[in-house]
């Protein structure tokens, strides 16, 4: 058991109480804050390397956003720590009913290749808010950062409590013997499922965080060119390497020949002529990434000018739900167009698939943007534009079904890594006022507990 | 079985079970079963384990009326949508979340409270609009039959079928996909549903169980607290999940503790414990002789009166009991109180740590340090200070373990959220395409500036109207101009 002794070392950490005061977790926030500032080039350098991640992006979406989430942690966690009361019935009246936010003990955080440091960073934020143990495990896949991370946060965070571990889907396997008090895993469902049944076999809780093809209705009375540019952003973002990224298009005949020429706009607004060599479009990760995104272009036909060049922006019209492109979360620059006929079977279509993390809908009437978000189901929606939901830290960010279980951003993920435990302080007084439960049970007793009943059952309150 | 789940999906599917009336409406046929059938349901339980009715419609039927009561009442403000502040990058946007039904839930009762445990998470479920499949346990068989009879006749019956059977039918129904499925009963089978679920990417909600501890420091009142311990241990016959498993305290007040739960025990059954109509009886032979079992060797302070014909096991406390005796390492889940003396509370939270994580954990004191101390060093699923089972009344409270006692909470609004999705929702307008400047390609510095201001700056109503009258300045000005 290779991770047995490092496991058994932060347990020990945990149960010596050390991560529990609010200033010695205010302290190793802080100092990732100063990773986050120190580092700041070497995170730049080291996305650009793995996935050719554009100066912008990367600042955006790998500095500012978790710091971000580091400021809001640091401003509210006194408030989030804090015992929360709760309604009392008749019989608890005189005592102290509250919710306290116990930390899970020592947790597990493992993280994906696309948004290397952030989706690695925010989920940390909570749990070390929340008083957890924490080990990291950024993917193997973006190696550049994950080496960053493996030799940074150890000489900022204390290593008693806090530990990187690298390695493949070998290490990994062997990581999730152990037993943890809570994973927190982003990735695919496919890992998702081995996740949870590794997780099942210590009945450890977790948060999946997953992904699916997010479709983008377009209704035929939209603005063109505003729809199109924010949709072209969102998709085309860290070169199509994004879980909330729009996936596919639905929309009609006639909606689909005004789309096609304002994405080459868009496109060629945000990139110029020659995306491959503008700074701010991304690259694939890696050769099986290509690899696989190429193979899905055999789909439709290709809208995009210059044909279909090595991973530019392209968009596909008339794609069949049966053509490959269409088989699976595309995770690349492209935007398949499948034609629907109208708004309601651009809704079953999205229904007859798996629930997926994000839906859109671009329309200036605002009936049909309710129609689809009241007639669907999805992790989030977001009506006309993509990707916003994911900044608003006040926002839960979060899968359903296929895409994922659970929640995070802002206070959600400090509850996430909490453990809400129900207490109830009591009087050892007035012992008089119990006697109604206590055996012998007679018929008046009963009673006594039925008019009590029938009282609180106006005022929605209990004598037990 | 496959054909009973998949017409709750496709019954969910009609989106008739999305409309608060028709929740409402089927919460309110729910309640006019409990009380038209509440003979039939006090019976059933009784006859399942011995129960007398005045207890069954306390322990069992009030709880599940007032989730109703609740649920009716408030189901509407639960459902409705919540609003979110916003930041500057979404200010002209509607932010909120919205609960949504989950689709097709699994609830599995047990059997020491077979009607409690299934109606009480059926409440919520229903409430948050999800079809739901219902598993009576098949050991209490009288309830389960009358639960599988009852329901249909009051509530839509492809939306919420009952499915009883053993364990061949509920390994059939833990093969279908399910939205969520809420399982209650032991950690061994608890793993077993968490496997299942993960095989579908099912979220669940695991109410298990262990051994709560209940530790007694000798600065409090002794009388009090063993009466509470008493009527907490014994109730059901020591069947109940958050039932005190084990006492700790010092030597010097053992006898003491011994002597006034004794005097309880005549109080609340008699000098004849085994003619009191209010002493339940075990479940079936097979837990009488897991019982039986953990006795071997102990010392008997009280009670370890038998008979195996009627299942009745005499409330028994056991003194100086050994960590590492058989009595010490399962729940109980009987009439039988072991007393584990410790030197100090120090010793007690170790022996706590040592251990799983209890579904509840019990502290008797009068020192606010000492009870401050044991909540902060120990972890479990719910503590309750000076008393014992009242938590599980307060339904504002979260009810669920943690580790091995469980994962996820209910009870009242937590039952709602834990059969919802909560969906968070941004819309817009497709105007102002200006304000989305900063962040669409060619990056600048400029824009660097901007992101930097919008993102850190999260204002509140007051502080956006100016940034606006500011912004409307500037605009005014350049139009003047």
């Amino acid at each position: 058991h290779p991770y047995a002794g490092l496991v058994s070392h932060l347990r020990t950490s945990w149960l010596s109480g050390r991560t529990r005061p609010m200033e010695y977790r205010v302290a190793q926030l802080e100092a990732l804050g100063r990773f986050l500032d120190d580092k700041k080039e070497e995170i730049l350098e080291a996305t650009a390397s793995d996935m050719g991640k554009p100066c912008f992006e990367a600042f955006f979406s790998e500095i500012l956003l978790c710091k971000n989430e580091l400021h809001q942690t640091l401003n509210n966690l006194g408030q989030w720590m804090k015992d929360e009361h709760v309604g009392k019935n008749l019989v608890t009246q005189l005592d102290s009913a509250f919710i306290r936010k116990d930390p899970y003990g020592v947790v597990l955080i493992i993280g994906p290749w696309n948004y290397p440091v952030h989706l690695l960073l925010v989920p940390l934020i909570g749990a070390i808010a929340a008083g957890n143990c924490v080990i990291v495990k950024p993917s193997e896949i973006s190696k550049n950062t994950e080496r960053l991370m493996a030799e940074s946060l150890s000489c900022y965070l204390d290593n008693d409590c806090y530990a990187v571990v690298t390695g493949g889907v070998q290490e990994t396997t062997k990581l999730l013997e152990n037993k943890f008090d809570f994973i927190f895993f982003t990735g695919s469902p496919a890992v998702g499922r081995v996740v949870m049944s590794a997780a099942a076999r210590h009945l450890t809780p977790v948060t999946l965080e997953l992904g699916g093809k997010n479709p983008c209705y377009v209704s035929d009375s939209c603005h063109v060119q505003n729809a199109a540019r924010r949709l072209a952003w969102g998709r085309f973002f860290n070169a199509g390497q994004t879980c909330i990224a729009p996936d596919y298009v639905l929309c009609s005949l006639e909606m689909q020949e005004k789309l096609m020429p304002a994405l080459r706009e868009a496109i060629a607004e945000f990139f110029g002529p020659n995306p491959r060599e503008s700074p701010d479009f991304g690259r694939m990760v890696g050769d099986k990434q290509f690899r696989r995104v190429r193979a899905l272009l055999s789909s439709g036909r290709v809208a995009t000018p210059g044909g279909v060049q090595e991973m530019s922006p392209t968009v596909l019209a008339d794609v069949l739900p049966s053509d490959p492109v269409m088989q699976e979360e595309i995770f690349g620059p492209i935007l398949p167009i499948v034609v629907v006929a109208n708004m309601d079977e651009a809704i079953d279509f999205i229904n007859a698939r798996p629930r997926p993390l994000a839906i859109y809908a671009f329309s200036s009437d605002s009936k049909v943007v309710n129609q689809v978000l009241e007639r669907t189901s999805s992790g989030g929606f977001c009506g006309n534009d993509t990707l916003m939901h994911f900044t608003l830290t006040s926002l839960p960010f979060g899968g359903i079904g296929n895409s994922g279980l659970g929640k995070y951003h802002g206070k959600f993920t400090f509850d996430t890594f909490s453990h809400q435990r129900g207490c109830l302080h009591r009087n050892m007084g007035l012992e008089a006022l119990n006697s109604p439960r206590y055996p012998p049970y007679s018929q008046q007793k009963m009673g006594l507990v039925t008019a009590t009943f029938e009282i609180k059952r106006r005022g929605m309150c209990t004598i037990l | 079985i496959q054909e009973v789940v998949g017409k709750a999906r496709a019954a969910f599917y009609s989106g008739r079970c999305r409309a608060l009336e028709f929740r409402i409406q089927q919460l309110k046929a729910l309640e006019r079963m409990v009380k038209e059938k509440e003979s039939e349901i006090l019976a059933a339980i009784e006859a399942d384990l011995h129960k007398c009715r005045h207890k069954a419609f306390i322990f069992e039927m009030v709880s599940v009326l007032e989730e109703l009561a609740l649920a009716i009442g408030r189901q509407t403000s639960w459902a409705a949508p919540q609003p979110v502040k916003r930041n500057l990058m979404t200010m002209r946007a509607e932010t909120y979340t919205c609960f949504e039904p989950l689709g097709v839930v699994l609830i599995t009762g047990t059997w020491n409270y077979p009607f409690l445990t299934v109606m009480q998470p059926l409440v919520g479920a229903i409430a948050a609009g999800n079809a739901v499949v219902v598993k009576p346990s098949e050991i209490s068989e009288n309830t389960a039959k009358l639960i599988a009879d009852i329901l249909p006749q009051y509530l839509d019956q492809e939306l919420y079928p009952v499915v009883t059977g053993g364990v061949p039918e509920t390994t059939e129904l833990l093969k279908q996909r399910f939205d969520h499925i809420l399982y209650t009963g032991n950690s061994a089978v608890g793993k077993i549903v968490m496997a299942a679920a993960a095989k579908h990417l099912t979220p669940v909600t695991l109410e298990l169980g262990g051994k709560s501890p209940c530790y007694i420091d000798s600065d409090c009142d002794l009388a009090v607290a063993c009466r509470r311990i008493t009527w907490g241990k014994y109730m059901n016959c020591g069947q109940t999940c958050i039932a005190p498993d084990y006492i700790l305290c010092h030597p010097s007040i053992q006898s003491q503790v011994v002597e006034n739960i004794k005097a309880t025990l005549q109080e609340f059954y008699g000098a004849d414990v085994k003619s009191s109509p209010d002493y339940e009886r075990i479940i079936n032979k097979h837990h009488f002789k897991r019982i039986l079992g953990l006795l071997e060797g102990q010392k008997i302070a009280h009670g370890g009166e038998t008979d195996e014909a009627s299942c009745f096991i005499a409330p028994t406390i056991l003194t100086d009991v050994s960590p590492e005796s058989k009595v010490m390492e399962e729940e109980i889940f009987g009439p039988v109180l072991p007393i584990v003396p410790v030197k100090s509370v120090e010793e007690a939270i170790e022996f706590i740590n040592l251990r799983e994580k209890p579904l509840a954990l019990y502290v008797f004191s009068n020192k606010k340090e000492l009870i401050r101390k044991v909540m902060l060093e120990t972890s479990s699923g719910g503590v309750t200070v000076n008393d014992v089972l009242i938590q599980y009344g307060v339904l504002s409270l979260p009810f669920g373990g943690v580790g091995n006692s469980g994962m996820g909470a209910c009870h009242g609004k937590h039952s709602f959220e834990t059969f919802s999705h909560r969906r968070s929702c941004l819309v817009k307008d497709l105007k102002m395409e200006i304000l989305n400047f900063y962040r669409y390609p060619p990056s600048s510095q400029k824009k660097v500036d901007f992101i930097k201001f919008a993102v850190f700056k999260q204002l509140n109503k007051s502080q956006m109207a100016l940034v606006i009258l500011a912004l409307l300045g500037i605009v005014a000005a350049v139009v003047i101009k």
